[in-house]
């Protein structure tokens, strides 16, 4: 029988060299290649007739537009706007990985660390420069609450920062581990249907489809929880306040 | 008949969205908090926050000590110190989580 976690091996499907870099075309890359692909043509397709009164694919598409940009308005504000095509992008990359993950056969990418560490990154490292370029050198205040005796601040900083150091890394963490184990649970139960045969094999096959139904949720609630977080970063940087 | 009427619907369709979207800049406005784009934010996704919240800022203090300390060679000393001030920072961090929930459960009714 496969071993639960065989589904999360990367194959070289198209193995290339840089130099002594491996950057060959692996299932992962497929796979990213495919989101990217759906979700151009869910949106560019969709909104292709401009009609006035939606049709239902429109419907959806505008949909999953204004879901982001009330995201971002609500957490960020009007100065947040700009930075909507990035959170966007983010939202429907990451949702049409999870959502893509859940088809049998297909890879999930998102429960990889690297994949997920890669974008926490570049949010954390965009989020600093924004903070750094809208308040220069005052952007250091943000580790310096305010309030708080002198003598409280040479414990008070270390912690501070420590704490914004650890966002890339939860956030990063809180999408694979989802990811993954869901994945692996709903390998696990199916081994238990091939195990228990057609006569026990009917329990596990219902909760297989119960945590079918489950991971649908998470994988629109993942996507959330990371458009959500980056856009509450976004807001420290933009109106520094805790 | 449906193309007799359908300009006139089409035309009350854009009255109504216009009159809606100034309702929307108001509320905007004035308040902080916009209908529409409820948050589906079950119990299980605030545990598994909160859960990872702890868990990497500890790893993050960890990992920051020990690379310190394989830097100025004062072995296990600062990844002990770095260990505390992880745990504090998972604190912190859970603490705001919380914090930043419980204030929007309040403000939304929800």
């Amino acid at each position: 029988m496969a071993s639960p976690i065989e589904q999360f091996k990367i194959e070289r499907l198209i193995p290339l060299k840089l130099g002594s870099v491996d950057i060959s075309y692996t299932n992962s890359a497929l796979w990213m290649t495919i989101a990217v692909v759906v979700v151009t043509l869910f949106l560019v397709l969709g909104t292709r007739q401009r009609a006035l009164v939606p049709g239902r694919w429109q419907s959806m598409a505008e949909m999953s537009y204004e879901f982001v940009a009330n995201l971002l308005q609500e957490q960020a504000g009007n100065a947040g706007r700009v930075f909507f095509p990035f959170v966007f992008t983010l939202f429907m990359f990451i949702l049409a990985g999870n959502l893509l993950g859940l088809i049998p056969y297909a890879f999930t990418f998102t429960s990889h660390i690297v994949v997920t560490f890669g974008m926490a990154i570049v949010v954390f490292i965009g989020v600093t420069v924004i903070g750094f370029i809208k308040h220069g050198v005052h952007f250091l205040s943000f580790f310096v609450p305010k309030g708080v005796p002198a003598a409280m601040l040479i414990l008070i900083i270390p912690i501070e920062i420590l704490s914004y150091l650890t966002r890339p890394v939860s956030l990063a963490i809180r999408l694979f581990a989802n990811m993954m184990a869901g994945h692996t649970m709903l390998k696990v139960f199916s081994g238990f249907v091939v195990a228990l045969g057609v006569l026990g094999g009917w329990m596990p096959l219902a909760v297989n489809v119960a945590l079918t139904g489950f991971e649908v949720l998470v994988a629109f609630l993942q996507a959330y929880v990371f458009a959500i977080l980056t856009c509450i970063y976004l807001n420290d940087a933009l109106h520094m306040e805790h | 008949m449906a193309d007799e009427r359908k300009p006139t619907s089409l035309e009350d369709l854009d009255a109504r969205v216009t009159a809606a979207r100034a309702a929307h800049k108001q509320q905007s406005g004035d308040g902080n908090t916009v209908p529409g784009g409820k948050p589906p934010m079950t119990g299980f996704g605030l545990a598994m926050r909160i859960g990872t919240e702890l868990v990497a800022a500890v790893a993050v203090g960890v990992g920051m000590g020990y690379v310190l300390d394989l830097w100025l060679g004062t072995k296990p000393w600062l990844m002990v110190a770095f260990f505390f001030l992880g745990s504090a920072a998972g604190m912190l961090n859970v603490y705001r989580a919380t914090s930043y929930l419980g204030r929007r459960d309040g403000s939304d009714g929800s």
